[in-house]
């Protein structure tokens, strides 16, 4: 099972591999990461997609909270949350093809961001399921690039995360 | 305006440092400079080793023996990639120490520069914190918050890399508060109502166990651990680094469990229905097949690192918090219980399963050595080990009294760690007898620093259980190899007497079991420098009872 835990660490050099590193060394399988500067200086925001039961999923909370720059951690099993990939899809597209591409992009809500002759570039915003199922749409057409993010995760209301 | 350079020696010294191990090198030399001040006014002792290994040891051997922070210091690239191996010693037995390296100057930083060694990174996996100075102003505030991080909750190594470019740049200092470690707050008090639970739970039990580890040494629990085990009369077991925490001589002592535990140690614990481990972290030396391990028992688990509790075994009471403060807590809550059934049992046990070996009319046996060392220090000295049988027997052997007593590698089991780690022992406690319990093996790893105990005097006494082996790896081939002895041959190694005295030290040695006793009282009349006693023992001696790697008590081996 895949579970998403959020990390307020302090922005210092190294914090990065200290908590890669973490995960390497305990033999904890990350699925997806995502570390960006918050609106607070000083701090910055990770979230973690990991695989495993809910004991190896304790033992990261615990061991993250271990490491001096971690300043907050949440495993988001009980919370309610909006939670957000990004997807940029390079499909091959021409003339034939480029409606019925639209098309699919419509339904799945995806914007359309760039078009040459030969292709299509669609951006995706939304859960890691979304995103796949619009890929697999897509495959027949001919995928040439994805780039995808990992995944940020806001827990709803007034309460923080 | 100061330097970095003095604003480390004016840290140390509120840090309260009054010594550090260590060897200058090209980086540090503004450091040492400024190091020298300090040393003629004589608030500081600065302890020339004779490889970094030795340093970063000594630092831990001070801590465990002192419960004070270790520091020691290595020079950039290779000095500092050679305290890796004793950081990481102390990392694994959770031991408060403070690790300076020298660094390269920031702006060649990352070019593979001269002696560039990214020890930041290296150590990474093997530190509690670490920091890499970039700027000379942040240095005392690092500083104040690397001792209060090495020493607080579950201990750890710091690590601090300066630049040589950073410790000579002036600044204008400002000292610091306090800590300022907003991510890092140990929790001390445990919770209220989870302790009382622990007393309930405590009172209901019919055949209980006290399993006390190192973390009742870090937290200096010893007090509290004896007067609940007495207010009970519930029987205690240690670990390798619990041992002392409880006297062993003690009636409710079951010693050492485990690997090469006391048979009846390991019996009662599957026989028991609740474990209360006090800083123990049912680490597999001590539980093997985990299945099977205590399949009777409920645990209590009293522990300040978080992550400990619930690791290897599920545990009905798990207590997070400072093992004196939390112990302190729960006293007056525990009914007390008259001895039983249960403390009958556990005595039968005893009786039926002490220790044994053969005896030998013209060899010396190894525990026969550690026996009549105990007695000859009237079980008082602080004794140090290396790693491998002669570690083991002396675990067994050497009966202790108070913590801080034994002092071993446990977690890393790292060979060399004796003799350095004792002159440390020796520098923290002056007025204390030291013995390293040494292999001939393990010493031969660190030996060189028999020089720096010459020259700071210090008179720590290495038995050299001398079998001519490798001798753990040979018994684990004799067990389970069909005895094919593969690289563990070390007989003629060197003269350990005359390699003793060329490095200015006594060496003697002793042969037959008759020439044992004399030769270290001998050895205990040195009172101005080391004293090697090569003690050749019987070279195929295995350690028993022995429950095999990952088995459990129904495998355990008398022979
Ligand atoms: C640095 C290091 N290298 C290798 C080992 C593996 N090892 C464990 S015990 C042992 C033999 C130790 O020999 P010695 O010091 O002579 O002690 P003895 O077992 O003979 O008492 C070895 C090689 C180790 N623990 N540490
Ligand atoms: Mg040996």
């Amino acid at each position: 099972m895949t579970h998403t835990i959020t990390a307020i660490v302090q922005d210092h050099p190294g914090v990065l591999a200290r908590v890669a590193g973490l995960f390497a060394r305990r033999g904890f399988n990350i699925a997806s990461l995502s570390v960006n500067r918050t609106h607070r200086p000083g701090m910055s925001r990770m979230v973690i997609c990991v695989d495993g039961d809910q004991l190896t999923l304790e033992q990261i909370t615990k061991q993250l909270h271990k490491l001096v720059e971690v300043l907050k951690v949440w495993d988001h099993v009980d919370d309610p949350v909006v939670q957000r990939e990004l997807a940029l899809i390079k499909v091959d597209a021409d003339a034939r093809t480029r409606s019925e591409i639209f098309q699919i992009a419509t339904i799945f809500r995806a914007q359309i961001v760039d078009v040459s002759d030969r292709t299509v570039t669609i951006e995706c915003t939304g859960l890691t399921d979304k995103i796949d199922a619009l890929v697999r749409m897509l495959e027949p057409f001919g995928i040439k690039e994805t780039a995808r993010t990992g995944r940020v995760i806001l827990v709803r209301g007034f309460q923080d995360t | 305006m100061i330097t970095a350079a003095e604003a480390l020696v004016q840290g140390l010294s509120r840090a309260g440092v009054d010594v550090i191990f260590g060897i200058p090198g090209g980086v540090l030399i503004p450091i040492y400079d400024k190091l020298l001040d300090a040393c003629q006014s004589g608030a500081l002792r600065n302890i020339l080793v004779r490889h970094e290994q030795g340093a970063a040891h000594m630092a831990d051997g001070y801590a465990r023996a002192s419960g004070r922070v270790g520091v020691c210091v290595a020079t950039s690239g290779p000095g500092a990639t050679n305290l890796v191996t004793g950081i990481a010693t102390a990392y694994m037995d959770s031991v408060p120490i403070v690790a300076l390296t020298g660094q390269v100057r920031t702006s060649v930083i990352g070019t593979d520069a001269f002696q560039e060694a990214d020890i930041f990174g290296i150590t990474m996996p093997v530190v509690k914190h670490s920091y890499l100075v970039k700027r000379g102003q942040d240095l005392p505030q690092i500083l104040c918050d690397a001792f209060y991080i090495a020493s607080s909750g579950r201990p750890g190594p710091v690590l601090i890399d300066i630049p040589a470019d950073v410790s000579v740049a002036p600044f204008e200092p400002v000292v610091p508060e306090g800590p300022d470690t907003p991510g890092y707050r140990p929790t001390v008090r445990g919770n209220y109502r989870t302790i009382r639970r622990a007393a309930e739970v405590i009172a209901e039990a019919q055949r209980p166990l006290l399993y006390v580890g190192g973390g009742a040494v870090s937290s200096g629990a010893a007090d509290e651990v004896r007067k609940l085990a007495e207010l009970t009369n519930i029987p205690v077991f240690t670990t390798l680094l619990g041992k002392g925490v409880f006297p062993e001589t003690h009636r409710l002592s079951l010693g050492m469990a485990g690997m090469h535990g006391t048979a009846y140690a390991n019996y009662a614990i599957q026989e028991s229905d609740l474990l209360i481990a006090i800083g123990a972290r049912f680490d597999d030396r001590v539980t093997g097949d985990l299945k099977k391990f205590a399949p009777m028992a409920r645990a209590i688990h009293i522990d300040v690192d978080p992550a400990e509790i619930g690791k290897n075994v599920s545990v009905t009471v798990p207590i997070v918090g400072d093992c004196k403060t939390v112990l302190a807590e729960m006293i007056p809550m525990v009914k007390p219980r008259e001895a039983d059934h249960w403390n009958a049992r556990c005595d039968d046990l005893k009786a039926q399963y002490p220790l044994r070996y053969k005896q030998s009319a013209d060899t010396i046996m190894p525990q026969q050595a550690i026996e009549e060392l105990h007695r000859l220090t009237s079980g008082e000295a602080i004794v140090v080990t290396g790693v491998g049988q002669h570690q083991m027997w002396s675990a067994q052997h050497y009966l202790c009294s108070r913590p801080r007593q034994f002092l071993s590698s446990g977690g890393l089991g790292t060979m060399g760690y004796a003799l350095p780690a004792a002159l440390g022992a020796q520098v923290a406690c002056p007025d204390q007898l030291v013995v390293a319990i040494d292999g001939d093996g393990s010493f031969q790893m660190t030996l060189q620093e028999l020089a720096t105990g010459v020259a700071e005097r210090l008179p720590v006494k290495v038995m050299i259980l001398n079998n001519g082996y490798l001798g753990m790896v040979r018994q684990w081939q004799d067990l389970f190899y069909s005895k094919r002895y593969s690289g563990v041959d070390l007989a003629g190694s060197v003269d350990f007497v005359k390699l003793a005295e060329a490095y200015g030290a006594v060496g003697l040695r002793a042969t037959r079991p008759d020439e044992l006793v004399p030769t270290l009282e001998r050895a205990m009349a040195v009172t101005d420098r080391p004293c090697v006693i090569d003690v050749v023992v019987d070279r195929e001696a295995n350690v028993m009872p022995m429950i095999p790697s990952g088995r459990s008590v129904d495998d355990m081996r008398f022979e």
